[in-house]
This record gives C-alpha cells, sequence and structure tokens, in this order.
C-alpha cells in the first residue's frame, strides 16, 4: 500500500530534518552511542577471558593469584567506566539535541505567528496554535531520544550484516527472513494504531470539552442542583475514552512482544540453519557459535529501530503540523511613509468591501487546502461592501448599527488588522498600506471590546514596555478612569493583575486596555465598544475626558448606549454591511426610522417595568 | 471579581516524594490493584522467558554443536530450538496479555478517578471553584490524569517487570549461592546511596522544567490569543523576546535535568560492574576454598545483569514519571480537599408558600490559601448583616465593585455558608435545608446566560427536570417549554430562530449571543418555576433589540416571585419594593427609591452618577 510506502518517505523526511537542525548534538550523542554500543562488544570479550583465562585455570590449580583477579576486576571496571561514558554521552547528546530541536522550532513557530496576518490567526482556534508551538513540536521530536543509539545500531548493523554474509550467505539469507516480518509487522500494526490513537485524542477533546463548559456553568450546576446529571453526562465520555484507550493498548499489547519475539525467532532459525549447513559441511562449529554471537548483537539494534518506528507516526503528524504552519504564507507588507503630523489625523474609506474567510476555524493538516491563489473562501453573507466614510481631523465619529452589521469590521480594518478586498482607505491622506508598521503602530490604535490583558503589573500593561515617565503613566490612567482604583490596589501600579487580568473586574480590564491606547496619544483611535462593561457613569466619565482634554486624537467609537453616541460629533449607522445614513445623533432621529428604533430601544423599555409589559 | 486574584493554595505537593503519591493513589484507587497477583504472575512469566532465551542459546551450543566431539546432533539441536520456540511463544504471550490487563485495570480506574474528581469539584463549594482558577479545575479532570495514563502505560509496565525480573534474578541468585549473592547486594549499597542523591536532585530539576514550561505556555497564549492586540500596538519585537526567554530557560532546564539524568545511568553501568568485579574475586576466593563451583561464578556474571537492569530500570521510570506523579498529586490534592457545603443528613423541606428571607448577624471571611472555610481568617467582607425580607418582595441590590452584593446572593443560594450568624428561609436555618428542596425552591439566574452544549429545548428542559433521559416523549417537555417563552414574551425571538426550540447552541451557548443566551437562561428560571429567584444581572452592553426583550422577560419571570436582583443599572432599583444598599460589606441603607434618593446618602451618589451617564444621551 502507498500509504505505508509515503510513511517510511515522510519518516525519513523527519529524521533528516531532525539531523540537520542538530548536527553537533548529534555528532556528540552518535559517538556517545557508538563507544557505548563498542564498550558492549568489548565488555562481553572481557568476561569471555576473564572466565577462561582467570576463573577456570584458578579453580583448575585450586589456587589464585591475586595479580590476574585485580587484572580482571580492573579490567570489567575499565569497560564499564568507558561504556558508562559512553551512556552518558549518547544519552546527553540526544537531550540536548531534543530540546535544542524543541527550542528552536518553537522560536521559529512563534516568529511565524507574529508575522501571519491576523486573518490567518482568526482561522485557527487557540488550542490549536497553542498545542502546535507546545506539543505538536514535542511528538514530532521525541524521536530524537533514540536516534543516536539507532545510529549506532545501524552501523552496528551493517557491520554484522556483512560479517554474516561473508561468513555464509545462506545462514545469512535465514537470519535476515526476519527483516521483512518485522516490516509486515510494524505496517500491520501502526495503521491501526495510529487509527485507534486518533480516535482516542478525539474522545479525549471531548472529555475536555464537556469539562470546561460544566465548570464555567458551575453556578448554573450548583442552583439547580444538576451535580449528577452533569457527572453522568461527564461519566458518559470518560468511559468512551477509557474503551478507547483500552483500544490502542490492545493493539500496543500485541505489538510490543512481536517486535520481540522476532529477533528472537532468528536467533533460533539461525541456530537450527547452523546445524544442518554444519551437517551439510558448509560451516564449522565455531563458525555457528560466532554467528549466533552476533546475531545476538543485532537483536538489539533491531528493538531500537521497533522503538523509533513505534515513535514514527506520531512524529510524522506532529511534523507535518509544524511544517504547515511554517509553510503558511502571508503576513503584510508594509510602505515607510511615517504617520506623524500634529493634532487628529483624517480618515477615510473609499468603497471599501471585505468579506470574512468562510470558514472561521480550519485545521492545519487534512482540511481543504486554500484555493490556487493562496486565498481561503470568502463568506458571502459576512462582511462590508461598498462603504464609504470621511472623518475630518479632530473629530469624534460614532458607528453605530445592529449586531452584525459589520462595525468590528470597519475597526480592524481602519487599524489595519487586515486588508480590504476592494477601495482604499486613507490615513491622513495616504493610503494606509504606504505607513511604516512602526508609524502605524505609533500613531494609529484600537482598544477592543475584549481587552486583553498580560500577566504583568499594571504598569507594564499600560506602557507595553516602552519609555513613559509616572507622570504620564497615571495621566492616561486618569483619563481611562483607571486611576482611582490602581491606586487602590494593594501595590498600585506594580501590582501584578494575574494570568488575563484575572484579578480585575471587566470593566477595570477595559479602562486598563483603555489607558494603555492613550499613553500613546494616536492621531486616529478606534474604540470598538470598548467600554461595554464600563459603568454607564464612569463611561460618560470617560468620553468627557476624551473630549476635554489636549487629547489630539481623530477618534472612532463603536458603542450601543446611548450615552456615548451622544457625545460624538458625527453618527454613522450601519446596517447589513453598508452605511444606511449619516449625521448628528438628532438629525439620523428624525430621518432614519431604523436608527430610532435602535437606539430609543431601551429607553422605551425603561418605562416600561412598573406597566404591563406584555405584549 | 475580588476572590480571583487570592493567592493558589500552597502546593504542598513538591515536598512530597514520588513514592508517597504513588502509595497515596494506590491507596485512594484500590482497583488499581485489581488482578495485581495475576498480573504479576504474568510478569514473572514473561521476565523469566526473557531470561531463558539466551539460557537456551548457549545450551543448544553447548550440547548440540560443541558438546559430542566432531558431530553435529542434529535431533538434540532442533529439541532444544522447538523448546526455546515455545519459551519465546510463552513469553509473548504472557506479556501481551500483562499489558492489556494491567491497560484495563489502569484505564478503568482513571476513568473513575476522573469521574470522582469531576463529581469532588461540583461539591466543593463556590470559594473553592473561585480559588482555583477555571482553566486548572479543568486540568485536574484532564491533562493530569492523561499524564498518568501516559506514565502507566510504560512506567507501569516497566515497573512490574522489574519487579518480576529483580524477583526472579534474587531468587536464583540465592538458589546459586547465598554468599556471592549477599556480596552482591553489599556492592549495590553505594549504589542505592548514589541513587537518592540522584533522585532528590532529579526531583528538584524536573519541578524547575516544570514551571519553566508553565512560563513558557503562559507567554505562549498571550501571543495567540493576543495576537490582535500584539499586531495593533506593533509590540512583534517584545513579545518576541518574552518568548525566546522563556523558550531558551526551558530549554536550558531541561537538559540540565537530562545530564543529571544521564549521569545517572552511566553511574549505573560503573556500580554494576564493580558487583560484577568483587563477584569475580569473591567467587575465585570461594572456590578455592571449595564453596562454590566454577559454573556458579560463570552463571553469576549473567545474573547480576540480570540484577542491575531492573533496578535502572525502575529509578528511570520514577525520573521520567516525574510530570505524571505531579499531576497525580494535584488531583488527589483536589480529592483532599472536604465538601465545605454539603447536603444535610435528613434535611428539611422549606415549608411551602412564597419564601421569607432573614439574615441574622450574618458575616463572612474568605479563608486564607491553605486554610478549609471554617478557619477562614481572611479579610472581613461581610459585617453584621441583619435584614428581614417578606415573601414575594422584589429587593434589589446597590452598591460599588466590591461592596459584598455577589457575596451575599452566594449566602442566600448557599453557593458558601456564612462564617458568622445564620440565614434563614421561612424559619428554617438554610444549612438544614435538604438540597433538594433547596435546588428547587430558590433559583438563580447568573450574570453569563451559562448554556451547555444541545438544544434550546435541552437547556431550558433543565429547569423542569433532574433527568432530561427519563423523559421518554420529548414532546412532553415541548408544551411547557414554548409556555414559557410565550408568557416571558419571547415567542417572536423563538420564532425567528431556524430550527424553534430544536436549534442548537453550540458548546457553551456560543452560537447565540451573549443576550440571547441571557434569554435562554431566564427561561429555564421560569420552568423552574421557584418561590425565591437570585437574579445577577448582566453587565455588558447587549444589542438594543435584545435589551428589551430581555426586560420583558424579567417582568414576566419575577411577577409574584420573592425576588432578589443584584442590580447593575439603577432602574432596577428605582421600581423595587425594597434596595439594600451595600458599601465596604455592611448594608447601610435601605428603604425605597424616593426615600433612598432623599437622605442624600450613598444611594443618592450611585443614583446620581449614574442618572448623569444616562442622561448624557
Amino acid at each position: 500500500m502507498s500509504d505505508a510506502e509515503s510513511l517510511l518517505r515522510r519518516g525519513v523526511r523527519v529524521v533528516r530534518v531532525a539531523l540537520t537542525n542538530a548536527p553537533k548534538q548529534f555528532t556528540f550523542g552518535g559517538l556517545g552511542a557508538a563507544l557505548y554500543a563498542g564498550m558492549t562488544i568489548l565488555a562481553s570479550v572481557v568476561l569471555g577471558w576473564v572466565t577462561d583465562e582467570v576463573i577456570i585455570p584458578s579453580f583448575a590449580a585450586g589456587d589464585y593469584e591475586w595479580g590476574s583477579l585485580w587484572l580482571a576486576a580492573g579490567a570489567i571496571v575499565g569497560v564499564a567506566v568507558l561504556k558508562g561514558a559512553g551512556v552518558v554521552g549518547r544519552r546527553l547528546g540526544a537531550y540536548a539535541a531534543q530540546y535544542g530541536l524543541q527550542a528552536k522550532f518553537r522560536r521559529r513557530v512563534t516568529r511565524k505567528y507574529l508575522e501571519l496576518p491576523i486573518e490567518w490567526h482568526r482561522r485557527h482556534s487557540t488550542g490549536e496554535l497553542m498545542s502546535n508551538a507546545n506539543a505538536d513540536i514535542e511528538s514530532a521530536f521525541f524521536i530524537a531520544a533514540p536516534l543516536p543509539m539507532s545510529l549506532a545500531a545501524t552501523t552496528m548493523l551493517v557491520i554484522t550484516a556483512i560479517l554474516l554474509i561473508v561468513t555464509d550467505p545462506v545462514l545469512a539469507a535465514i537470519g535476515f527472513t526476519v527483516g521483512p516480518a518485522i516490516g509486515f509487522v510494524n505496517w500491520y500494526f501502526s495503521r491501526r494504531m495510529r487509527h485507534a490513537a486518533t480516535l482516542a485524542q478525539q474522545a479525549r477533546a471531548d472529555v475536555s470539552e464537556v469539562a470546561h463548559e460544566s465548570f464555567d456553568a458551575a453556578i448554573v450546576v450548583k442552583t439547580m442542583g444538576r451535580e449528577a446529571a452533569e457527572t453522568t453526562r461527564f461519566r458518559g465520555e470518560s468511559e468512551d475514552l477509557r474503551d478507547k484507550m483500552i483500544e490502542f493498548a490492545r493493539l500496543r499489547a500485541r505489538f510490543d512482544p512481536l517486535m520481540e519475539a522476532l529477533p528472537n525467532t532468528a536467533i533460533l532459525l539461525v541456530l537450527l540453519g547452523g546445524a544442518w549447513r554444519v551437517q551439510g559441511g558448509f560451516l564449522t562449529a565455531g563458525e555457528v557459535v560466532q554467528f549466533a554471537y552476533l546475531f545476538r548483537l543485532v537483536a538489539l539494534p533491531m528493538r531500537v529501530f521497533g522503538w523509533l518506528l513505534g515513535e514514527m507516526p506520531r512524529a510524522i503528524v506532529g511534523h507535518e503540523r509544524v511544517e504547515s504552519v511554517l509553510a503558511a504564507s502571508g503576513g503584510m507588507a508594509y510602505g515607510s511613509a511615517s504617520g506623524a503630523g500634529s493634532g487628529g489625523a483624517s480618515a477615510s474609506l473609499e468603497g471599501v468591501g471585505y468579506r470574512h474567510p468562510a470558514t472561521r476555524r480550519e485545521g492545519l493538516v487534512g482540511t481543504p487546502r486554500p484555493s490556487a491563489d493562496g486565498e481561503p473562501d470568502r463568506d458571502t453573507t459576512r462582511g462590508i461592501e461598498a462603504v464609504d466614510l470621511e472623518v475630518e481631523p479632530g473629530r469624534t465619529v460614532a458607528v453605530v448599527g445592529p449586531t452584525g452589521a459589520g462595525k468590528s469590521t470597519i475597526s480592524s480594518l481602519m487599524v489595519r488588522l487586515f486588508d480590504p478586498d476592494t477601495g482604499r482607505i486613507t490615513f491622513d491622506g495616504r493610503e494606509l498600506h504606504d505607513l511604516d508598521r512602526d508609524e502605524l503602530a505609533r500613531h494609529v490604535t484600537i482598544v477592543f471590546q475584549e481587552p486583553f490583558i498580560f500577566d504583568d503589573t499594571v504598569r507594564d500593561n499600560i506602557t507595553l514596555g516602552e519609555d513613559f515617565t509616572d507622570e504620564e503613566i497615571r495621566e492616561a490612567a486618569r483619563l481611562a478612569a483607571a486611576d482611582g482604583f490602581v491606586s487602590a490596589l494593594s501595590e498600585g501600579y506594580d501590582t501584578r493583575v494575574g494570568e488575563r487580568g484575572a484579578s480585575l473586574s471587566g470593566g477595570q480590564r477595559q479602562r486598563i486596555a483603555l489607558a494603555r491606547a492613550l499613553i500613546r496619544k494616536p492621531r486616529l483611535l478606534v474604540l470598538d465598544d470598548a467600554t461595554s462593561s464600563v459603568d454607564p457613569a464612569v463611561e460618560a466619565e470617560i468620553l468627557a475626558n476624551l473630549r476635554s482634554t489636549d487629547m489630539p486624537s481623530t477618534v472612532i467609537i463603536v458603542a450601543y448606549r446611548r450615552g456615548s453616541i451622544a457625545l460624538a460629533d458625527e453618527v454613522v449607522f450601519v446596517q447589513e454591511g453598508t452605511v444606511k445614513a449619516r449625521g448628528s445623533h438628532d438629525e439620523l432621529l428624525v430621518s432614519t426610522p431604523a436608527y430610532e428604533n435602535l437606539v430609543t430601544a431601551y429607553e422605551a423599555d425603561r418605562e416600561q417595568p412598573t406597566s404591563d409589559a406584555m405584549p | 471579581m475580588r476572590s480571583a486574584n487570592r493567592p493558589m493554595p500552597e502546593d504542598h505537593g513538591d515536598r512530597e516524594g514520588a513514592w508517597e503519591t504513588i502509595v497515596r493513589g494506590l491507596r485512594l484507587n484500590p482497583e488499581l490493584r485489581v488482578g495485581l497477583a495475576g498480573t504479576l504472575a504474568l510478569a514473572l512469566v514473561a521476565t523469566a522467558g526473557r531470561a531463558i532465551v539466551p539460557i537456551a542459546v548457549q545450551q543448544t551450543i553447548d550440547s548440540g554443536l560443541g558438546g559430542a566431539e566432531g558431530g553435529v546432533d542434529l535431533g538434540a539441536i532442533l529439541r532444544f530450538v522447538l523448546g526455546a520456540f515455545v519459551a519465546v511463544v510463552i513469553t509473548a504471550i504472557a506479556s501481551g496479555a500483562m499489558n492489556e490487563r494491567l491497560a484495563t485495570v489502569v484505564e478503568t480506574a482513571l476513568s473513575n478517578l476522573r469521574v470522582r474528581a469531576f463529581r469532588h469539584i461540583h461539591d466543593l463549594s463556590m470559594l473553592h471553584q473561585a480559588t482555583h482558577q477555571r482553566g486548572q479545575l479543568v486540568a485536574r479532570v484532564t491533562t493530569d490524569i492523561d499524564e498518568i495514563s501516559r506514565f502507566m502505560s510504560w512506567g507501569g509496565i516497566n515497573l512490574i517487570t522489574s519487579a518480576g525480573q529483580l524477583t526472579v534474578a534474587a531468587v536464583v541468585m540465592f538458589v546459586y549461592s547465598w554468599q556471592l549473592t549477599l556480596v552482591v547486594l553489599a556492592s549495590f549499597v553505594p549504589f542505592a546511596m548514589a541513587a537518592r542523591w540522584f533522585q532528590t536532585r532529579l526531583t528538584r530539576t524536573y519541578t524547575i522544567v516544570r514551571q519553566r514550561v508553565g512560563a513558557l505556555l503562559a507567554v505562549l497564549a498571550e501571543t495567540v490569543v493576543g495576537a490582535p492586540v500584539v499586531r495593533a500596538y506593533g509590540i512583534e519585537e517584545r513579545t518576541q523576546r518574552r518568548l525566546d526567554e522563556r523558550i531558551e530557560a526551558h530549554r536550558k532546564a531541561a537538559v540540565h535535568a537530562g545530564t543529571l539524568s544521564s549521569s545517572f545511568s552511566g553511574t549505573g553501568e560503573v556500580f554494576a560492574a564493580i558487583g560484577t568485579a568483587l563477584a569475580v574475586i569473591s567467587g575465585v576466593l570461594l572456590g578455592v576454598d571449595g564453596q562454590v563451583t566454577e559454573g556458579t561464578v560463570v552463571a553469576f556474571l549473567f545474573l547480576i545483569t540480570l540484577f542491575v537492569e531492573p533496578v535502572q530500570m525502575a529509578t528511570e521510570v520514577i525520573n521520567e514519571g516525574q510530570t505524571a506523579v505531579a499531576g497525580w498529586r494535584r488531583v488527589l490534592d483536589i480529592l483532599d480537599i472536604p465538601p465545605d457545603v454539603a447536603d444535610p443528613e435528613d434535611g428539611r423541606e422549606i415549608p411551602p408558600g412564597p419564601i421569607g428571607i432573614r439574615f441574622r448577624e450574618v458575616g463572612f471571611r474568605y479563608p486564607r490559601p491553605g486554610e478549609s472555610a471554617a478557619e477562614s481568617s481572611g479579610p472581613k467582607v461581610l459585617h453584621d448583616i441583619e435584614v428581614d425580607i417578606e415573601p414575594k418582595t422584589r429587593v434589589a441590590i446597590v452598591g460599588e465593585t466590591g461592596s459584598g452584593k455577589t457575596t451575599f446572593a452566594k449566602l442566600l443560594t448557599r453557593l458558601m455558608d456564612p462564617t458568622e450568624g445564620a440565614v434563614e428561609v421561612n424559619g428554617v436555618p438554610l444549612d438544614e435545608v435538604a438540597f433538594s428542596s433547596l435546588r428547587d425552591r430558590i433559583v438563580m439566574v447568573p450574570q453569563e446566560g451559562m448554556l451547555f452544549e444541545g438544544t434550546i429545548l435541552d437547556n431550558v428542559a433543565m429547569g423542569l427536570t433532574e433527568d432530561l433521559d427519563t423523559f421518554d416523549d420529548r414532546g412532553e417537555l415541548l408544551e411547557p417549554v414554548e409556555l414559557a417563552f410565550l408568557e416571558l414574551g419571547l415567542a417572536d425571538w423563538l420564532d425567528e430562530l431556524p430550527d424553534h426550540l430544536e436549534t442548537e447552541v453550540g458548546a457553551r451557548g456560543t452560537a447565540l449571543s451573549a443576550g440571547e443566551r441571557q434569554l435562554v437562561a431566564l427561561a429555564r428560571a421560569y420552568v423552574a418555576n421557584p418561590d425565591l429567584l437570585v437574579l445577577d444581572e448582566a453587565t455588558s452592553a447587549v444589542d438594543p433589540a435584545t435589551e428589551v426583550r430581555l426586560q420583558r422577560a424579567l417582568v414576566g419571570l419575577t411577577r409574584g416571585r420573592t425576588t432578589v436582583s443584584i442590580a447593575h443599572r439603577l432602574s432596577t432599583a428605582e421600581s423595587a419594593e425594597l434596595v439594600l444598599v451595600f458599601d465596604e460589606g455592611r448594608i447601610v441603607e435601605r428603604g425605597v427609591h424616593e426615600d433612598l434618593v432623599e437622605r442624600g446618602g450613598v444611594y443618592s451618589r450611585l443614583h446620581e452618577s449614574w442618572r448623569t451617564g444616562q442622561a448624557a444621551a
């Protein structure tokens, strides 16, 4: 089957990649393994010599010489010291190679992550990208561990094979029938084991999903008394995983003993065949003994190969997943223009259209490849179309519209998280993609609805490692209405906020993210529903701060709350991916019924609770 | 949220040795010992078989080929080879059967452990669930146990075969010569000491490796999840630098651990040789004295190898198994936490009818790390709460973040128990109420919708019954659920959905928007028909159209019940029959909206600033 063939070829490729990327470590490990192999042979020679020359004569003579006893002991220990050195060298080389390769590919993969466009990130789930840089790289280079030994084993195998063939080609042929047998057993089992492992992996993901969901909803589970029902549901998934694991173990329980029994059977065959050859006068008894001894030495490399082959399917899958990330193309081209200037910048969208990639998630391997031009298929229902929007310098513009209207798409395009399919986006009169990367980041800033907080201090979360004075930091925090609660934290601005800012509330996280944007004094600031979790009163304070101080920014604000909308100089009403109307809040209330319905919904409702709300 | 930044309970783990953990785990999972005798017997056969093959080869050569001068005894060789082949086959079958038995036992036991840990985590109070971050709780029932499984699948087998081989070798050695056996054993004393020395260092080093992996994963997660921020703020270089640092730190620690482990293997070789050398010397000395035969000494040279191998293997298994052992330890530690809020024995029913609530001098403090709920000595977050709520009252709880509102709600639903005082419902102390009655009559709607994978019907029907499977006919559920949506004024929303009640909500309800999840959660509470409803209002702004529906549904849901709402928008307080104002863990004001505004205290300030935010429009 071609599967087995290509599996072998793919396996060889993984080995080649490993060897070429850690040549020093593998040379060291290989030499260690060679020393080990040589000393293993020498050790049995020494033992034979001690038996023949020291033990037997002493027993025969009924007397002993201290000299030869010490010599024997010294020889045994001396060889063992060298053998031990070989073991250390072999394993150290393997470890250095394994972890060196891991580190090298982690650096490569993460560099690629940082380089690939946001669109690519959005097509892959967090879990997938995490495991790619972690588990996949690990499983790809597990093969580094048995590799030095395999190298030494290959050498031993070749030398032994030559010796055997020279001694007696017929007997060698009998002995080496075991080769194809091992190949067949490996081919037969590795496919089945790979399949079983995939099923188990899937079951494992299901267990994890149920646990996540259930613990996330712990409050519901408790208050609805669903502990038993949830446990039953979880047990179902857990027992499914158990069965899949047992199935895999059952295959392994057949494979491993077979791989051990085959070389042993070969030795017995050689003995039998050898006796027959001796009787036929082709060989002497001594030669058969030597033959059997050599064959026992070969049995060891064969076991190492069994191990290497056993690791191979996992390594291939891991390596290919890593490769596919490294091969992913994309990344944005940046121009060299500066974005500097005084005060807020103008910004515009001219006939801009953008469709989101059709599949939000794709696997790294085994999913349909993007079409020939390297672009994934586009979703024809989600995105924006022919959007025109001009924002004059220093103005505050609110983008309003129902869920899914394209507000976040517009926000992301304005800061060039991705490029439009059609149309032009400008900043201060220049096309956005002509801007230098650092210039773009410095002058154009976005704050997301879902604030991302790093596991660091508040200070570092605001500065992101750039040099700002304490006054600047406090000022930015004050504008974002964060100074108050930050100062009340146990260590103020030096308080560590935990993974994803776990110790802060949603509104507090949003305010820190806002301060992070404000401290940069961007010329264009995009707030994508960035204050949704902040108290309305605090939100009003923040927006007032933005307008009253010397913030030199043009501000685009996506919001639901009336209070935020009302602070804008102008409102752009977006619906179904296009701009439906624009004007001041009051104008739109009159001119556009859909807008009126949307923004007054909450207002209208506030009068209802006391009356009967039934339709 | 404030409870989330409390430090993790100390990982008393790493001070416990690997063996102690394994022993503790075996004690807790007696299933692991099921059929152990049989498995060990198979292991003995398998290891004995492994030794028999080389011996048989030796014998064949000696007696069949070399033994008879000049001629080859083909018949004898055939007999030996056949005999050896039978041994090979038996060995393979025995070791296969052993592997399979072991895997079955281990996977069954681990599955049970998984389920037990899952249930136990659900039985722990919110106190612990908040202390341990969610992701970590998930890890307890997933990756931690996966690690044990992976470890057992090779380490377990190797430990058992090693034990078998050690036993076989020791017994055979004693049979051959007790004197030489003592010599060999004595020569292993320094090796055992070296093993201990290495073991201590390896445990420490592997702990560092694990910590570095954790640190690496944390930055990696930031890079992946925070990709848009990294891009928008142009901090690629800084991010890469952080990644590179952690990648390199992990590599260094791992290689250091590898160096120690390799040195240990090398040391093992040398000690084995010393044992062999001593056996040769003492064998010859004893032999000349007539105490042992030549054959015994030669056999010993071979037996020593059989004896050394398992010792080395067992130590290596334990070294390599550090990660798994640490995971096991974490699972066991979770199981060791006693559930602090338990279903009382002979619990009482809440007397029928609308529910009245009484808090009597209730105080609450969070436990410090390592403390049980009973010994809590953390800062007090609720002081002297004394309140009486008449049946059917609509109550609004108002206060700033961290003022004690949420803690109050958690005590009211017995998600936690107070550290001082008592909570009573209809005159019955809450901790004497049977869970079945408690969960039946008191329902809480959390801030986030919190749905489960399945259809809308499945999610709402949870409020009706404990076990959906007992309903043969889903149609039976359809009617009350549809009615609920109708009565909450959500029928039009339901009609917009592609599959109506059978619309799939996706894992954790992610196919719906946040507001829509909330709608389903309200319907779920409605069909449960509780006498006391505790609502935690959502804080996030949602699409205005959904907002209208939410408000409409809330009116329908709260009508005619005792309702306690944690009010984030003060419109709720405006229409409440009783407002409780929390400040720094105390109820500082109570009354109706108008009176409280007039009083000019905390409430009027909160209300004023909220109104400014609204009125800006």
